[in-house]
């Protein structure tokens, strides 16, 4: 697989949807009613096939013989450009919804801007994901909500993930040298120009919630340049582990 | 704290042009919750283009051994129904 | 009511069965039905939502994207078959919480197979193969039981649940058709999947204890035995096309009867796992009790979110 800076930006983008979706899909089963399980696998579904649009575009443009499973599965950790909200582990659903509405606000605001993409491939996938995304922007959003101004167990919960989760937040305004020669050639979105937006938007929903916005100002990144945080490790060795046992077989 | 979630039904309508069909129940805190659930878990394939949600606390029902006052009346009413009307056979229709 | 009263509801009701009209919830039942039908459809849904487990353990893992959405997308609809099955429940009159509350404490049972571990991805070949075929067999008679909830719940499962058997054997053919290593790997799970997945349809007719009363309500069709045989009568063909070998020496064609005779059934095993001792139950249980438990200050939350709104908009209108 080559590693051209077009590669690298769209793999940026789709390695968010592969962790976030296998994250949520360590939760089937486990939900704290069975409506609310369903729903969450509801989103893994989607995001793991907006993933394996993007790995499908990125094996056709790479020029060599590789698949979307190798994309997904044979790459070492530091090839991953996930940020690290998305690595973040489960921990309580307080922590599952902070983290997917931190990400879902993000994600939103990328697919508007990335329909209007220069590559026809990137533009027609943000249509088809921005639907899925409007929804899980809407669920992660009303849960804010009713876990801030529910109980004051869970507005005390819900709090803490807020808080811990923030630190994460900046890194989606990253952008990398190899996105910046995408969004010079008008494929790519600039990301820093979202942050006003998103923060507005989140500040909104968390006031909304009577939430306290955190003032945190040391925020961490890394992801975005394939240096992950020490859960990665374990998620990789979990998605990866069939491949990596049984090499070049088919299943 | 005690309180369990209400029970809802849920209403579907699966293409315009048809009604709202009762596709079964399930378990939300308020309307818009409701919905949500109801779009997760009854049209995962596609099944619906619009949803109506009810708690199921707000139907009422007949009682059904009151069966026969409420629906027998209406067995022998034939004379609503086109076929208790004898045409001849040359009119092919009406 | 008097004894006589009773007596006489319960005739026109048994006839009204008979000729096969359906019984829907507000309709008088006998005190019998009505427990027969909760027991029966609470363990039916525990059994769909233990069942994610055993399955759920491989959906980090599953080795190619295709399969992982497949399987999540298989194991979410276990979660959709048990909520449609516990709301069929709630119409009798028992809440989903004191349904959760009885496979809890331990006092409702589940399906027996769900207690052996996964331990390669060839299982969820041989369980969607074996286990979703055995459940099939027994689900499509519902179909058509006498209490109209059940019947249409089922209905839905069994239309959802087509994909789940063939996404099974799919799994299945590719390992068959794969590396030796691959190969291997599918005859493991047919081993260790075959004979629990035959106990799944039950104990032999001569110790069924339900079975009488439950024909007459079209709780059943056929008989365990029954069943039992026509499952294996379909499933040594599927085995043989996988080109896998099913680990009963006795298994033989009997050309006069028209079906396989089969070898006998380690039924202590069952009955081991059935009273809990089996390689999973505790784990299983243990899961589930700490969703549960683990959910409740997210369940007291929302409720009490949607509590304040109310008397918002309460306050609001007056």
């Amino acid at each position: 697989m080559k590693d051209s800076h077009l590669v690298k930006y769209i793999l940026g983008i789709a390695d968010n949807a592969l962790i976030l979706g296998q994250r949520l899909g360590e939760l089937c089963g486990h939900g704290p009613t069975l409506e609310t399980d369903i729903a969450l696998t509801n989103m893994s579904l989607d995001l793991l096939g907006q993933t394996r649009n993007y790995y499908q575009y990125v094996a056709k443009i790479s020029g060599d013989d590789s698949t979307e499973d190798d994309i997904a599965f044979l790459r070492t950790e530091r090839q991953y450009l996930n940020v690290l909200l998305v690595e973040q582990p489960n921990q309580h659903f307080g922590y599952v919804i902070a983290r997917q509405f931190y990400f879902d606000v993000f994600h939103y605001l990328l697919l508007e801007k990335l329909q209007a993409s220069t590559d026809e491939n990137l533009a027609a996938i943000a249509k088809k994901s921005i639907k899925e995304v409007s929804y899980h922007q809407r669920f992660s959003s009303d849960w804010i909500k009713r876990l801030g101004d529910g109980t004051s167990e869970s507005h005390n919960k819900i709090q803490t993930a807020i808080n811990d989760l923030w630190a994460y937040t900046d890194e989606l305004f990253e952008v990398t040298e190899d996105d910046s020669h995408i969004v010079n050639i008008g494929i790519g979105v600039d990301v820093s120009e979202l942050k006003a937006e998103y923060y507005s938007k989140v500040s909104e929903v968390l006031k909304e919630s009577t939430l306290e916005i955190p003032d945190n100002k040391y925020f961490k990144k890394g992801g975005k340049i394939g240096i992950h945080s020490e859960h990665m490790g374990y998620i990789l060795a979990d998605l990866q582990y069939m491949q990596r046992t049984y090499p070049k077989m088919k299943w | 704290m005690k309180k369990n979630w209400p029970l809802w039904e849920i209403f579907v309508r699966s293409k315009n042009g048809l009604e709202h069909r009762h596709f079964g129940s399930l378990h939300a805190t308020d309307a818009e919750m409701a919905l949500e659930n109801a779009r997760d878990v009854y049209t995962r394939r596609n099944e619906g283009v619009s949803i109506w949600v009810v708690e199921s606390k707000y139907i009422t029902a007949s009682n059904p051994q009151e069966n026969g006052e409420l629906f027998e009346p209406a067995q022998d009413k034939i004379y609503r129904h086109p076929t208790f009307y004898e045409l001849p056979d040359e009119l092919k229709h009406m | 009511m008097s004894e006589a009263e009773i007596k006489n509801l319960e005739e026109i009701f048994e006839s009204r069965i008979a000729r096969d009209e359906k019984i829907e919830p507000k309709d008088w039942m006998p005190e019998k039905y009505r427990k027969t039908h909760i027991r029966q459809m609470s363990q039916h849904a525990h059994s769909e939502i233990i069942g994610m487990l055993p399955e759920g353990n491989w959906i980090t893992r599953a080795p190619s994207l295709r399969r992982k959405v497949a399987l999540l997308a298989k194991v979410q609809d276990e979660g959709g078959h048990g909520l449609y099955l516990y709301s069929a429940c709630e119409t009798l009159g028992i809440s989903r919480d004191e349904l959760f509350e009885q496979l809890h404490s331990g006092k409702a049972k589940y399906s027996s197979i769900f207690n052996y571990p996964t331990v390669t991805w060839a299982d969820m070949g041989a369980i969607g193969w074996l286990v979703d075929g055995a459940a099939i067999i027994n689900q499509v008679p519902l179909c058509n039981t006498s209490y109209g909830p059940y019947a249409r719940a089922m209905v839905r499962v069994c239309k959802e649940e087509s994909f789940h058997q063939r996404q099974g054997f799919e799994i299945m053919l590719k390992l068959c058709q794969g590396s030796p290593e691959q190969k291997e790997m599918a005859q493991d799970a047919l081993n260790r999947w075959w004979w629990p997945s035959l106990m799944m349809l039950g104990p032999t007719d001569d110790k069924s204890v339900h079975t009488e009363q439950s024909m007459k309500w079209k709780l059943k069709r056929k008989t365990n035995d029954e069943l039992r045989q026509q499952f294996i009568d379909q499933t040594v063909p599927q085995a043989e096309v996988l080109g896998i070998t099913v680990p009963d020496p006795d298994l033989k064609w009997n050309e006069e009867k028209g079906q396989y005779d089969f070898g006998e059934i380690d039924w202590d095993e069952f009955w081991q796992v059935v009273k809990g001792h089996g390689p999973c139950n505790k784990e299983r249980m243990t899961a589930r009790v700490s969703a549960w438990e683990e959910g409740e200050w997210v369940r007291d939350a929302a409720m009490a979110y949607a509590d304040k709104k109310d008397k918002k908009n309460v306050a609001k209108a007056s």
